[in-house]
């Protein structure tokens, strides 16, 4: 009976994995062997799909989501690490409202918000301009990350606190020489909960740039019609946009719930 | 994986936030400065913009007519609740909605009770199950849309022979097809750290006492899982009621309006009829349903909040 379950783990496991795998191996492929119905199964790889990916310069698009999503990340931890602090070690006396508010601007929906946004960002001359990204993408990351350094900071035990400021430290060199070396791998998952979420995020990036500031997501949007489709170019392009966000999630699987649940899980 | 119950081991360590002493005006600043910079920025940036939405729906605006733009007071409200496509989105959005997140959620219960075991390989198969969630979602909407449901050429035809067209003839399904396997690894990381910070006393305690393995589940199991579910529920419905790319690639929302959600009709109403007066009211009504829903939600939060200061 133990077997069986086992078994049946490993089944089911390997069956939600199976589309990922298939878009890998299609991205090897000649586009003959990928358009094949019955598929093919065994194919000589070619990287074909990977070469024309970058003669139609996926690039520019691929550094864009790298500057969207570093530079959003940084300033989210800028502003959130504070922020936590002053919501759970020496907390502002309505501490529970401001992290009420934080999580509610979470909840608005962001289509809500698209026209306004469009309408300033178009007025300012800021349309398809990485740095709009850079801002929209902290304030879509801010509420987790500030509920999940939250967490990681309530986990600092008091007596270490107490003795920072009573050896009479001020608090800015408290924080730094005993908070943030303890606090350093929660700086890391949330850096890395942010990243993925930039990474990935499609709706402000379709509607707010085009060919300059254009981010990774957007460079699929050409695959969308089915017409003269390239399968295997398609996967190729999919398989690359996907790798950081699959390699950093594989490294930080421990972290990956806590991120996701904004720190209510451990 | 260490994992604890929600909030758990705040409690053991270090209990609640220290207590706010009472302190000078001076020292109230000092507390409050670090928090500024990100409630001003946090201020700014979500909520100005929807000040500016409710001003924005009271204009009749439509961006192909310009110098038309003049004040029409609520008539846009009322154009949008009697506009049957919008009442369609609303539907729509509810059924996508409801049906990935339960979808996703049972089966994400059910994985986390296979992996909540030893075996040989557990850590791989785990990796494996959450590797559809870290898909660029835009990719795995592309995947699913041209790799496997393609009539022609797609994975599915491919096996099972036919010459079914998976996305518009069942285009709903299609599109919570492709959510459910994105989100049920997500579900499945939440409740498995529920299950493993269930305390094995319990469960022997259980044992002991005769039930079966099917009885311990449902009166010892679940009940203790109910929090680690609604979390997944909500944090769930919070993302996927927003879900844009999967239905922008897949169906852009048909066939007919068979899969236009909310967050695609308003898209389309923006900025491929241009009717901003429209499109701001639709997004205030959106953000009125929003509240009246996350209320409810928020309950659920507090009451994790309370559970973490009781004990």
């Amino acid at each position: 009976m133990k077997h069986v379950w086992s078994a049946v783990a490993w089944l089911v496991g390997l069956l939600f994995f199976f589309p990922v795998l298939w878009m890998v191996l299609t991205g090897f492929k000649h586009e003959s062997d990928a358009a094949s119905n019955p598929p093919h199964w065994l194919f000589s790889p070619t990287l074909d799909g990977y070469r024309q990916v970058f003669d139609r310069d996926i690039m520019p698009y691929l550094l864009n989501s790298l500057m969207a999503s570093v530079f959003s990340t940084v300033l989210v931890l800028a502003l959130a690490t504070p922020a936590a602090y002053a919501l759970s070690l020496r907390p502002v006396a309505k501490w529970r409202d401001a992290l009420f508010f934080f999580i509610s601007t979470k909840m608005l929906p962001a289509v809500a918000a698209l026209l306004p946004i469009y309408l300033v960002v178009k007025e300012l001359g800021m349309l398809d301009n990485i740095w709009t990204m850079v801002i929209l993408y902290t304030a879509m990351n801010l509420p987790l990350a500030v509920w999940m350094m939250r967490s990681f900071l309530l986990e600092v035990p008091r007596s270490v606190v107490e003795a920072a400021e009573m050896d009479g430290a001020a608090p800015a060199t408290a924080i730094r020489r005993v908070l943030l070396p303890i606090v350093s791998p929660g700086l890391a998952a949330t850096a890395l909960i942010c990243f993925i979420f930039s990474w990935n995020e499609f709706f402000f990036a379709v509607n707010l740039t085009a060919t300059r500031a254009g981010t990774g997501p957007i460079f699929l949007v050409g695959f969308i019609s089915s017409e003269g489709l390239f399968l295997a170019r398609l996967c190729a392009a999919a398989t690359l946009l996907s790798l950081p966000v699959v390699l950093a999630g594989w490294v930080a699987q421990k972290q990956l719930v806590r991120g996701l649940s904004m720190g209510a899980v451990k | 994986m260490s994992t604890v119950t929600v909030g758990r081991d705040v409690r053991k360590r270090t209990s609640r936030p220290f207590a706010p002493a009472r302190v000078g005006a001076r020292q109230r600043w000092v507390r409050r400065g670090p928090l500024l910079p990100a409630l001003v920025f946090a201020i700014v940036v979500t909520q100005v913009p929807f000040l500016f939405t409710l001003y924005l729906s009271t204009l009749g605006w439509n961006a192909l007519r310009p110098g038309e733009r003049h004040f029409v007071g609520l008539d846009n409200y009322g154009t949008v609740l009697t506009d049957s496509r919008l009442r369609a989105a609303l539907v729509n959005t509810v059924i996508l909605t409801a049906s990935a997140v339960l979808v996703s959620l049972l089966l994400g219960l059910a994985l986390a009770v296979l992996l909540d075991r030893r075996f040989p390989g557990r850590g791989v198969v785990r990796t494996l199950l959450i590797t559809p969630f870290l898909v660029m979602p835009m990719a795995a909407a592309l995947l699913w849309k041209h790799a496997i449901y393609n009539p022609t050429y797609g994975l599915i035809n491919g096996l099972l022979g036919g010459r079914t067209d998976w996305v518009s003839e069942y285009p709903k399904v299609a599109v919570v097809a492709t959510l459910v396997w994105q989100w049920t690894p997500f579900m499945m990381l939440i409740l498995l750290a529920g299950l493993q910070s269930q305390s094995p006393e319990t469960l022997e305690a259980a044992r002991v006492d005769g039930a079966s393995a099917w009885q311990t589940f449902l009166h010892v199991t679940l009940p203790f899982l109910r929090q680690y579910l609604e979390l997944g529920a909500l944090l769930g419905s919070i993302y996927l009621v927003n879900t844009f790319d999967a239905v922008f690639t897949i169906t852009q929302g048909g066939p007919g309006t068979a899969t236009t959600n909310l967050p695609y009709e308003i898209y389309l109403t923006t900025f491929r009829k241009f009717e901003y007066g429209e499109a701001a009211a639709a997004g205030v009504i959106v953000v009125i349903g929003t509240i009246v829903v996350a209320t409810f939600a928020l309950r659920v939060i507090s009451s994790l909040f309370r559970m973490e200061e009781a004990r």
